[in-house]
């Protein structure tokens, strides 16, 4: 067994298996993408149909329950009905008490926008074998991509510890905050949904976190250069952007609809 | 771009100028759009005409990013198809799956009235 082999590979006069270009023997690339790439897109639309049901899920629950109705300006919080976003995320860290309807939400949108779009430009710098560039906008990327998972730690950590008035629950108590079993705020799902929907998304980020890394730290050892390409940055790219579009998709859905 | 050779030669030379134009020009229409989606949700009474503007904006956004940033636009036929119609099936489980609830809360409030 082991003569055969290392006469197949060290004999100059062995021939190789001729590649094989038939239509249905393998010569054919139907969709001109890598391996790499294409498996790529196969989890991002299976991840996508993970996240996909998470939004199906908050949007029969949402339906079960009663809507509040009337004026917007009078709205308490109540076990009773879905809250209304707004009333729900109105904190900004630093500004104590003051009512900033969906301001911390909205920075948080534009700092992933921008991470997306340093994530575009590493890549396109990959493209033309600039390292320093790959490097520069990889930093930027793992710099506005960390800023937006603290973010959301902010935000979690307000909608755990709740407002100061609380609110008097169905037994008389008052409760302040959120966790698995009730909350403030609203119906008991509402803030399970929120914490796994936005938890699920973070944990998404923080493995793209993970991945930008040990991509640039590969970047800067030039692994990358010397395979002659940049193609894992353009895969990991991928999954960058998918990140942001999962969360243009919970922002309209949890927190404007 | 798929000819990636696994050994072909460290480029050598001048590093072509960026073209970054139309990534700019990407972000400035997702800036846009979520500016026109804040406006909305301040100024806009609160209600299903309003829901819609905001689903539709969603799928604008979501368009541009898989287009231009996930570069699908730029792939063949067969691999956009391939991605979008599981996508659109999921559309219709999201429509269905909204409706039951609303049924289902009918029918725990309204069963005894």
């Amino acid at each position: 067994m082991s003569t055969t082999s290392s006469t197949q590979t060290l004999s100059p006069s062995a021939t190789l298996e001729k590649p094989r270009t038939g239509t249905w023997d393998g010569g054919n690339e139907p969709f001109k993408a890598s391996y790499g790439k294409l498996m790529m897109w196969f989890f991002l639309l299976s991840d996508a149909f993970t996240f996909a049901a998470f939004l199906t899920a908050y949007g029969l629950i949402r339906h079960r329950h009663l809507a509040y109705v009337g004026n917007a300006k009078e709205f308490v919080f109540s076990t009773a009905y879905w809250p209304i976003p707004e009333k729900v995320f109105n904190a900004f860290p630093g500004f104590h008490g003051v009512d900033l309807p969906l301001a911390f939400v909205a920075l948080m949108t534009m700092i992933l926008i921008f991470s997306s779009v340093t994530m575009v430009l590493a890549v396109e710098a990959g493209q033309r074998m600039d390292k320093a560039d790959v490097q520069k906008w990889l930093l930027w990327t793992i710099l506005f991509g960390a800023t937006f998972v603290s973010c959301q730690a902010l935000e979690w950590s307000h909608f755990i510890e709740g407002t100061e008035a609380g609110t008097k629950m169905a037994d008389g108590s008052i409760f302040h905050g959120a966790n698995l079993a009730m909350n403030q705020y609203g119906p008991p799902l509402f803030g399970d949904l929120f914490f796994f929907i936005t938890g699920f998304h973070g944990t998404h980020v923080f493995s793209g976190l993970c991945l930008l890394t040990w991509s640039f730290i590969a970047t800067t050892n030039g692994t990358f250069e010397k395979r002659g390409h940049y193609e894992m940055v353009e895969k990991i790219g991928l999954y960058w952007h998918f990140v942001d579009l999962v969360w243009v998709f919970v922002f309209t859905f949890f927190y404007l609809v | 771009m798929a000819h990636h050779a696994a050994n072909s030669p460290v480029q050598v030379g001048e590093i072509p100028k960026p073209n970054t134009g139309w990534i700019w020009k990407t972000f400035f229409i997702l800036v846009a759009i979520t500016a026109v989606e804040f406006l909305l949700a301040f100024t806009m009474p609160a209600g299903t005409f309003r829901n819609s503007i905001f689903i539709v904006m969603t799928i604008l956004k979501a368009f541009f990013i898989v287009a231009e940033f996930m570069h699908l636009k730029h792939e063949t036929k067969a691999l956009i198809w391939t991605i979008l119609v599981p996508m659109a099936l999921l559309v219709w489980l999201l429509v269905a799956l909204v409706s039951e609830g609303s049924s289902i809360g009918e029918s725990v409030f309204n069963a005894f009235k």
